[in-house]
């Protein structure tokens, strides 16, 4: 999705130091090193991935962001950028706090749950929601932990993580989460994308 | 500049202090080179060799009239492509390809030093080759690479000269060499000093050689260079040109016949003091030890890019050490990539056809490059 690569650059600084973890294949981190000329890392689980972005020059390590974010120093990193992965992982709640030690910022995208065509597939078909941002079926799909983007602003909320900046995104199109459109927001957006620090 | 039988030599006449407090002078490095360096001179790789290699990376060897050890990753075309790469590499000094070593001559006794050599260590070895910059004129060399035992030269060369490298890429190597890998190092050399004709390596000057001790110290070592798959699924139980057990002691299975070989053609170009002396200086490498337990404190204000590549079925140098290297890299903010590539092909993976390590050593060095 063009447009989330998009808000995730302007959420950035210029010059910055920034890790994104579970970077796949390299398409952001090589998005974001020409757009905002930043000195960018990666980590990504799959061997083929890894060996994607290293064909393509980018500094990358083969690891699993549970266990090998730990070798980075607090603070190392001025933003840490975890795009659409979040709700793959066991522990999703210590990614976070692995997050905001290791950078001092964090941007997390979330594919929303609560968007109203994933309701309307589960409460109409009775199944697990099948969307374009949600492609894959109950027994495969590798995402463990789905929230809403409800569950993710509350989440902070609850943990006194401060939520710089909540963007909805559908259709490409941009909007700001505050608490008062927050049900409206987690209805109507497919995507969200958050810039939070401790 | 000396050159007989195809071995090129440069005499270092600067004095070379050893680990061991010894000082050696006028000594021989001998070395080769591919491809040619640029007018900017911006394009030279450094290769250090492992334990049984030697200069020559690639081509046909000109003593052996074999493949040169890397011919699937250095050459025209190749990951380490000699048409775009100027690529040198020396004989590690105490080695036995042309470098200063236990069976060159001593010019004070005139006689072979055999074990009258000093003892050397990896980083010896690496201040020695540091002189190949300025005999090619090379300020700053673009990459220093290496597997094995050529890896811990790169770990020990960028530590040593932080200025001199752009790109490091050390391949299935450790930091620290292991008690697994000194026991079976140790194994290696009471097999050769066992051998009646070793004669306390004093055996060059008598015109004998401990061939039965070295080829057994082969055996084993080689052993230990493939993985438990690799060698199920090449011989499994099969047996050597014959249809059923012998009841003896010859070798009946196919595996027993390919280390027996591997182990008689390894005696015809490798001397047993030289295996000695280089497990040693491989035992005695700790890049750890030498900064006070922080490792990363070897690469303090680094600004080389490294790419660290260890192989999955590799359990002489696991992945662990080597991803030791990277967090020791992290922990200061280096430049680090690190991939463990798929292969079952033991810890020789770096030195054979494993597509997917080529690939990725080659588009990653010639991406570097053109960033550079």
């Amino acid at each position: 999705m063009k447009q989330e690569f998009k808000i995730i650059s302007n959420l950035i600084n210029k010059n910055t130091r920034v890790l994104d973890v579970g970077c796949g294949d390299g398409t952001l981190m090589e998005y974001l090193k020409n757009s905002r000329k930043i000195d960018i890392r990666g980590i990504e689980i799959s061997k083929n991935n890894v060996q994607k972005c290293l064909s393509k020059g980018l500094t990358v390590i083969e690891g699993d962001a549970e266990k090998d974010l730990l070798q980075f120093p607090d603070g190392s990193f001025d933003f840490v950028i975890l795009s659409q992965t979040l709700q793959a992982f066991l522990t999703p709640e210590i990614v976070i706090k692995e997050l905001l030690r290791v950078g001092k910022k964090a941007v997390v995208t979330i594919p929303n749950f609560g968007f109203w065509k994933v309701r309307l597939h589960l409460l109409l078909k009775g199944t697990m929601p099948i969307t374009k941002n949600l492609p894959d079926e109950w027994y495969n799909t590798p995402n463990l932990h789905m929230c809403t983007l409800k569950d993710f602003y509350n989440f902070c909320e609850n943990r006194n993580i401060k939520l710089d900046q909540s963007i909805a995104l559908k259709n490409e199109k941009i909007s700001t989460i505050n608490k008062l459109n927050l049900n409206i927001k987690n209805l109507s957006a497919e995507l969200g994308i958050f810039l939070i620090e401790r | 500049m000396i050159k007989d039988l195809g071995i090129k030599k440069l005499i270092i006449d600067k004095p070379l202090k050893l680990d061991c407090g010894q000082t050696i002078n006028n000594y021989s490095l001998a070395y080769e080179t591919y491809g040619s360096l640029n007018k900017k001179k911006d394009n030279a790789v450094l290769v250090f060799h492992a334990l049984t290699g030697d200069q020559f990376v690639t081509g046909i060897n000109p003593i052996t009239k074999k493949e040169g050890w890397w011919s699937y990753a250095v050459g025209p075309g190749k990951a380490i492509d000699t048409n775009q790469f100027f690529v040198i590499c020396a004989n590690v000094i105490g080695g036995c390809m042309g470098s200063i070593g236990p069976n060159e001559i001593n010019s004070e006794t005139n006689k072979k030093y055999g074990t009258s050599f000093p003892v050397i260590t990896i980083n010896d070895m690496v201040n020695a080759q540091f002189n190949l910059l300025n005999f090619f004129n090379i300020e700053k060399l673009f990459a220093v690479i290496g597997g094995s035992m050529g890896g811990m030269q790169t770990l020990q060369f960028v530590s040593n000269f932080p200025e001199k490298a752009k790109v490091a890429i050390p391949i299935a190597c450790t930091a620290s060499h292991s008690a697994q890998n000194i026991a079976f190092n140790e194994l290696g050399r009471q097999s050769i000093m066992a051998d009646s004709n070793w004669d306390n390596g004093d055996y060059s000057n008598k015109d004998k050689s401990p061939d039965k001790g070295l080829s057994v110290a082969r055996m084993a070592a080689h052993i230990t260079y493939l993985s438990k798959n690799g060698l199920q699924e090449k011989f499994g139980r099969k047996l050597q040109e014959r249809d059923d057990l012998k009841f003896g002691f010859d070798a009946d299975f196919q595996i027993e016949s390919y280390l027996r070989y591997q182990g008689s053609v390894f005696v015809d170009r490798f001397d047993a003091n030289s295996y000695l002396y280089i497990t040693r200086a491989m035992d005695y490498f700790d890049l750890i030890k030498e900064h006070n337990g922080n490792l990363s404190k070897a690469f303090e204000n680094t600004k080389t890019k490294f790419l660290v590549i260890s192989f999955t079925s590799d359990w002489l140098y696991p992945t662990s050490e080597n991803k030791e290297i990277v967090i020791a890299l992290n922990a200061i903010g280096a430049d680090v990539g690190f991939v463990e590539i798929e292969s079952d092909k033991g810890h020789d993976s770096f030195l054979l056809n494993v597509p997917k390590f080529l690939n990725t050593l080659g588009d990653y060095i010639k991406t570097a490059y053109l960033k550079s």
